[in-house]
């Protein structure tokens, strides 16, 4: 009983303490000041994120472990938190606007934020089950009240509460496959789970699969995908480019985590799962989508269809694979944060609208952004030279390189299928009968989907910072 | 200045494309507007005969001509002037002197196979090259004048010269590659003069079906060329002629056959010749292309292109003289061919048709010639016939424009008083067919008729008894022609009273060229005939050892040599009897022998069997491809199916999404089922 | 001879205790009234504790029973009663999905009979075991918990204090609702009310009333 932790521990975990810290002040400041300080709260809390990723960027860049291995924090971890911060910030950012038009500016909600994104930082940084564990139930928590946070509009609350119960599930199952590894090995760390399942065996599968299954609920991959197209419509505009971003990226970071750190020694046999559920999504995303008529709906099948191709890379089980699905995640964070942008703008009449029929000859009344949207849309169909080209080439290539031709097969033939709804938002945006012009966009989503739509234009031209830290970040896993 | 010959019209041509561009982007700025009326009705030749004629004069006001026309038809005439000079200047420097052989440039090297552009001028060459240039010439004179009414005339020059340029290229080719270059280029400019006229129904129809005849007959073209690739390793006419003889008993296997290299080769070629010249069973696009304007008829389908089958059957000479078949062959066609479309020509009512005819039974004679070994006597017949079908071709016009575009001699009658230039040179190019004496059509056609008696070809009999009795026939329809044109009563007052000569600019090149009828025979019998040839045509033509054609000819006995002239008076009585003497009896004698009558007047119903046989069967063909084919089975699998199959999918896939939350864990249940039994299937566990 | 009694007594115990918990548990689900299905969940909490007694983890036990016994579970029930839930009503739509539910239910259950068959715990088991109940005699078991829980486990205590912060935060954000209307007691503002401000002296001349 010597173990004692020194204060040198706390270094790796400084921008989660910021985080934490940094919310619990400003909830001071809102139970105390109330709903006056809501405006500082809220760019309180998008200069706590910052501070969180300039903290990342300067802590030192070997890898480090605290708490018995128990939080990790090397490039990989570095990688995905400051994406995940990325995109809590913009999401914080894009909803500003909205929420003082909404009248919902409740300073909750930046606090929530702040901790689950603390959450996903830690979830990133999970080095064993219960850390991970714990991590995923700070942000999921976060997340499952702000999806409710209308808590007048039905339609949030249903969201919100479809999303806890289904979560809770999940969660459940988690933690049930967490309890069968443990019992199997005899361990939660990572490491020590590695070493003792060097032999496979079934039992330990079997609790793989149930944690596995918690991990595909968590970046809403099918089957356990159902609870995204509600929430996502349900939920307010801001919140779903928020679930749409950032949680994705902790969600992915955590399953790769787990099939590389944990288990290496059986690849072939979470390759069979990871393959299934891959093709499972990209099919589900790209045939279900073209049914919708509702654009969150659609972004909500879109981005099951992302985390398909994602989890394609991770499907390689190399290291090649790996940078492919962190380059993707990358890619993706900013497709969909743009595409929000443009949705959040959707606004006539002081309200929101949501239709994909709204977007009528957008072409017409607001060039600009119908550029901007058509080259997003472009680029999560995956058309040259845009950057959603790219990430399907990095993960696609790493899946064939693998020997993966059938996953890499069907991701091109669902990638094409997908391709059709994304150019039927094109095609009405360019060619049908335009409707009434929107209001004008707020500057903080102009900025946004600027800035998102010339990194996906102009990726091609120099992709190398982003494909070279996605390389680092994926050799310091393995 | 070989090469100023072949490409003055090229640049000639270009010019005019651009005034015609220029012209074309000043009229509609923003495009073609959606409904320019312009209807068939406001073109010269007309095909169908309309009773009213006369309205022409007032609405050629809507249709201003296009800015340069004047400019494009000077730098075009003048260009081609200046080529048939240097022509005829060639053509003796060539014809008592040396061939040239010049390489322009590399065109490509693949492989074995190089190809290059260059000019062969031979003698032979040479006198395609008169006879292209001094016809096209006059042709660009006479259009000038012709067209003057039509609003786009830039483009109908730029067409005609570059027509001209493919055809030089033709001619001057040394090697089957060019050939067929220039080949394709005078189909393509055929296709796109004969459907000059584009808002025409009929023009239209007559060029597409101009240009897939002469598929047909590409196709055995190219298909000879190959064959000559695969058997010598060339396409360059001196090799190909220095390896000839080594290929004779040599043997192509194509499925179970053995065939005969030679035979081969040259049938598959001469194919290709019956589709350029209109021969027996591919000629029936010929008549069809006088929808053109009558300067292309003229120029195309009477003087030059029709007749690049023969030329390239008398470039390819030392190939068919060792191969006898396919000159019996060729000899087949070609008296065929003559008798046919004498007979055709008999009943004909359109003024252009029956001499359209005309031409598709000289074009037989001509390889009546050929197939008999006497080339020379064939390219003699193919100059003459230039410049006296293209004379009653331009007077045709001549005609039809002093009728107001009417094309129906029925509907003529006593023009000899109106227009009097015309009908002389329309009388002059009548004799020179029909091949009275000393004129140019007496030498070549009747040396023709002597040459497939002296021959010992198989079917030298059989050719020699068509091409008799094509002179009567000949005769007959060509003095009908005249007699029902010129003589008699007018038929139609209306046109009759407003009928008048054509100006200057149409009738010189009348007068040029019925000089050229009168005189381009005996002058140059020697040359083509007699005993010339050998020093002439020099290296030009190959005959085989046993082939002493040119020799044997000169001993026919004299009846034999005075039967066309016979001939072609028997012709011109029957005839005279029939319009002059008896109008009336013509009309009976149709009326007697209907089926007979109706036959001819429908060609043999030669059309009406390609409808049967060819052209239903597949357009059925087409439309079972189209709707069941394509739009059943491919776009019903393809495009169609998938699409519908992706819907259909879409539906279930949002039918599972019922917005239950037990469905929802139901879901993740029975999917961590499915994973768990998945992985076990997989791994074999179990 | 004692300790084979020992042992004995042991397993009949947690045959008892596991038995008894399982069956609670199935009639959690399959009772038809709410209040006793709560009232079976604290009996299954108390036989889970029991299991923890067994295993010598007392502290555990005791916070099992206070906690979820004490709290959780009596919530529960006042929440059950207060909503009068008919689950009646609730099941008849479950019932349909019966027999596909039943099939994957028996799926899952042969399935994990074959990880059972194939139970194998991994040999380095014992290497690895990060931090083994400490003996009675050494150091009790609630002293053996505050030993790790603030060094070792600090990290995690930490963690999951916040996420009860955020379920408290959660809490309040999705119910607690700002009224103006609504007449409150503020008990600060009576206290700190005075004579001065609470009563006005008006002197009303007789006739004229108040203006």
């Amino acid at each position: 009983m010597s173990e004692t932790f020194a204060v040198r521990e706390l270094v790796p975990v400084l921008p989660e303490i910021v985080l934490v810290l940094g919310a619990m002040t400003l909830l001071m400041v809102g139970a105390f000041r109330g709903e006056r300080a809501v405006a500082s709260i809220n760019w309180m809390a998008i200069l706590l994120l910052i501070a969180a990723g300039a903290i990342i960027v300067l802590l030192p860049a070997e890898r480090m472990e605290s708490f018995g291995g128990s939080f990790v924090l090397e490039s990989y971890a570095r990688f995905l938190k400051l994406l995940a911060l990325i995109g809590s910030a913009t999401a914080m950012l894009m909803s500003l606007d909205y929420l003082e038009r909404e009248q919902q500016n409740r300073f909750e909600y930046p606090i929530l934020i702040l901790l689950s994104t603390a959450g996903m930082l830690m979830l990133i940084s999970a080095g064993d089950l219960i850390a991970l564990y714990l991590g995923l139930e700070l942000m999921s928590l976060s997340l499952y009240v702000v999806a409710a946070i209308n808590r007048d509009s039905v339609r949030s609350t249903e969201a919100g509460l479809k999303y806890f119960v289904l979560g809770a599930l999940s969660s459940g199952m988690l933690l049930y496959g967490a309890s069968l590894i443990y019992g199997f090995t005899g361990s939660v760390n990572f490491a020590a789970i590695a070493k003792a399942s060097a032999n496979g065996g079934i039992g330990l599968v079997f609790g793989l699969v149930f944690l596995f299954a918690g991990f595909c609920f968590k970046v809403s991959a099918v089957p356990f995908h159902m609870w995204t197209p509600d929430v996502y419509e349900g939920a307010p505009t801001p919140i779903t480019a928020f679930f749409a971003a950032a949680p994705k990226v902790a969600g992915i970071a955590m399953f790769m985590r787990v099939a590389i750190d944990a288990f290496p020694n059986i690849v072939p046999q979470w390759q069979q799962i990871v393959i299934f559920v891959a093709i499972a999504s990209m099919l589900l995303g790209a045939f279900a989508a073209i049914g919708q008529r509702n654009i969150k709906r659609l972004m909500a099948y879109s981005s099951i269809g992302h985390m398909g191709f994602a989890l394609v890379g991770l499907a390689a089980g190399t290291m090649q694979g790996v940078q492919g699905v962190l380059v993707y995640m990358a890619i993706y964070v900013a497709m969909t944060l743009g595409t929000f942008a443009c949705i959040l703008s959707m606004r006539r009449d002081g309200k929101m609208v949501e239709e994909i029929s709204d977007l009528a000859g957008l072409a017409r009344t607001n060039p600009a952004m119908a550029f901007f949207l058509a080259m997003l849309l472009f680029s999560l169909a995956g058309i040259p030279p845009l950057a959603g080209f790219f990430a399907k080439f990095y993960v696609f290539l790493a899946a064939i390189q693998a020997g993966l031709f059938t996953l890499a097969v069907i991701g091109v033939l669902a990638s094409v299928v997908g391709a059709y709804y994304y150019l039927m938002i094109i095609k009405i945006m360019y060619f049908d009968e335009a409707a009434r012009p929107f209001e004008p966009m707020p500057y903080q989503l102009k900025a946004v989907l600027a800035v998102s739509g010339l990194f996906n234009v102009l990726f091609f031209v120099y992709p190398r910072p982003l494909v070279e830290a996605a390389s680092a970040a994926a050799k310091s896993l393995f | 200045m070989y090469q100023a010959i072949v490409f003055l019209p090229l640049v000639g041509a270009i010019l005019a494309g651009l005034i015609a561009l220029a012209g074309a982007r000043a009229r509609f700025p923003s495009g073609l507007p959606e409904s320019h009326d312009l209807g068939a009705g406001h073109h010269p030749a007309h095909a169908t005969p309309h009773g009213d004629g006369g309205h022409h004069d007032g609405d050629h006001a809507a249709e201003p001509a296009a800015a340069g026309s004047r400019a494009a038809e000077l730098i075009t005439t003048s260009c081609l002037f200046v080529a048939m000079i240097l022509s005829w200047i060639g053509f003796v420097s060539v014809g008592f002197g040396q061939d040239v052989y010049l390489t322009v440039l590399n065109w490509f090297t693949v492989g074995d196979l190089k190809v290059d552009w260059a000019l062969r001028v031979d003698t032979l060459t040479a006198v395609m090259l008169v006879v292209v240039t001094s016809i096209s010439a006059f042709v660009h004179l006479y259009s000038i004048g012709y067209m003057a009414e039509e609003p786009y005339r830039p483009r109908f020059f730029c067409y005609l010269s570059l027509f001209t340029f493919a055809m030089l290229v033709l001619v001057t080719s040394d090697n089957l590659v060019q050939l067929f270059f220039g080949w394709e280029g005078v189909g393509l400019m055929s296709y796109l003069l004969i459907g000059y006229w584009y808002r025409k129904p009929e023009a239209n129809a007559a060029a597409i079906k101009a240009f897939i005849v002469n598929r047909v007959g590409d196709f055995g073209f190219a298909l000879g060329i190959f064959a000559v690739f695969m058997m010598t390793g060339a396409v360059d006419f001196g090799t190909i002629f220095a390896q000839a003889p080594a290929l004779v008993g040599k043997t192509i296997h194509f499925l179970a056959w053995d065939v005969d290299a030679l035979t081969l080769i040259c049938i598959l070629l001469f194919i290709g010749a019956m589709g350029k010249s209109a021969q027996f069973f591919l000629h029936t696009w010929l008549p069809d292309a006088m929808e053109g304007p009558t300067p292309v008829s003229a120029l195309i389908h009477a003087a030059t292109m029709v007749t690049a089958g023969v030329f390239m059957v008398a470039r390819l000479s030392p190939l068919f003289e060792l191969a006898p078949t396919a000159q019996t062959v060729v000899v087949f066609f070609g008296a065929t061919t003559a008798f046919f479309a004498a007979t055709v020509g008999l009943v004909q009512n359109d003024i252009k048709r029956i001499v359209a005819y005309s031409t598709c039974s000289q074009l037989g004679y001509m390889f009546v010639a050929m197939g008999v070994g006497a080339y020379s006597i064939g390219i003699f017949h193919l100059f003459t016939h230039a410049f006296f079908k293209a004379l009653l071709f331009l007077g045709s016009g001549s005609v039809i424009m002093a009728m107001h575009h009417q094309q129906d001699i029925q509907k003529m009658g006593g023009l000899k008083n109106k227009i009097p230039f015309t009908y002389a040179m329309m009388v002059i190019g009548t004799l020179a067919l029909t091949g009275f004496p000393l004129t140019a059509g007496y030498f070549s056609k009747d040396a023709i008729i002597e040459a497939a008696f002296a021959s010992k070809n198989p079917m030298a009999a059989y050719a020699f008894i068509m091409t008799v009795a094509a002179a009567a026939l000949t005769s007959f329809y060509s003095w009908r022609l005249i007699f029902v044109t010129f003589h008699g009563r007018p038929h139609d007052r209306h046109h009759y009273d407003r009928a008048h000569e054509s100006p200057p600019v149409i009738l010189l090149p009348l007068a040029f060229l019925a000089a050229g009828a009168i005189l381009a025979g005996y002058p140059f019998r020697e040359l083509f005939v007699g005993h010339g040839v050998e020093a002439f045509f020099r290296e030009s033509f190959k005959f085989a050892a046993s082939n002493r054609i040119l020799e044997e000819l000169h001993h026919v006995p004299y009846a034999v040599a005075m039967l066309p002239t016979f001939m072609m008076a028997l012709g011109f009585l029957v005839s005279w009897y029939f319009y002059i003497r008896n109008p009336a009896l013509p009309v009976e004698l149709a009326r007697q022998h209907d089926g007979l009558y109706k036959f001819l007047l429908n060609k043999w119903y030669i059309d009406e069997l390609y409808e049967i046989v060819f052209v239903r069967p597949t357009l059925w063909l087409g439309r079972l491809l189209w709707k069941q084919g394509d739009g059943r089975f491919i776009d019903g699998l393809g495009p169609d199916g998938v699409s519908a199959r992706v819907l259909d999918v879409t539906r279930r896939a949002m039918r599972l999404q019922t917005g239950y939350l037990y469905h929802y864990a139901f879901a993740m249940l029975i999917g961590v089922a499915a994973l768990i039994t998945w992985f076990l299937v997989r791994t074999g566990v179990g | 001879m004692r300790g084979a009694l020992h042992m004995i007594v042991y397993a009949l115990f947690f045959y008892l205790f596991a038995g008894v918990c399982i069956a609670s548990a199935i009639m959690v689900v399959a009772s038809r009234n709410p209040v006793y299905s709560v009232l079976f969940l604290i009996l299954a909490f108390v036989n889970a504790s029991g299991l923890f007694m067994l295993m010598g983890a007392e502290f555990l036990a005791m916070i099992l029973v206070v906690v979820y016994v004490g709290a959780v579970a009596v919530l529960f029930l006042f929440v059950v009663m207060m909503l009068d839930v008919d689950f009646a009503e609730l099941r008849q739509g479950a019932l349909q999905y019966l027999p596909i539910g039943t099939l994957v239910g028996i799926v899952l259950l042969a399935e994990l009979l074959l990880v059972v068959g194939a139970w194998a715990i991994a040999p380095h088991v014992a290497d690895v075991i990060a931090a083994p109940i400490p003996p009675f005699y050494s150091v009790s078991n609630t002293e053996a918990l505050g030993q790790v829980l603030y060094t070792r486990y600090v990290y995690f205590f930490q963690v999951a204090g916040v996420i009860l912060l955020v379920a408290m935060i959660g809490a309040i954000v999705l119910t607690l609702r700002h009224k103006p209307n609504i007449k409150r007691q503020d008990v600060s503002q009576q206290v700190a009310r005075t004579k001065a401000d609470a009563i006005e002296v008006v002197k009303v001349k007789s006739g004229q009333g108040l203006s």
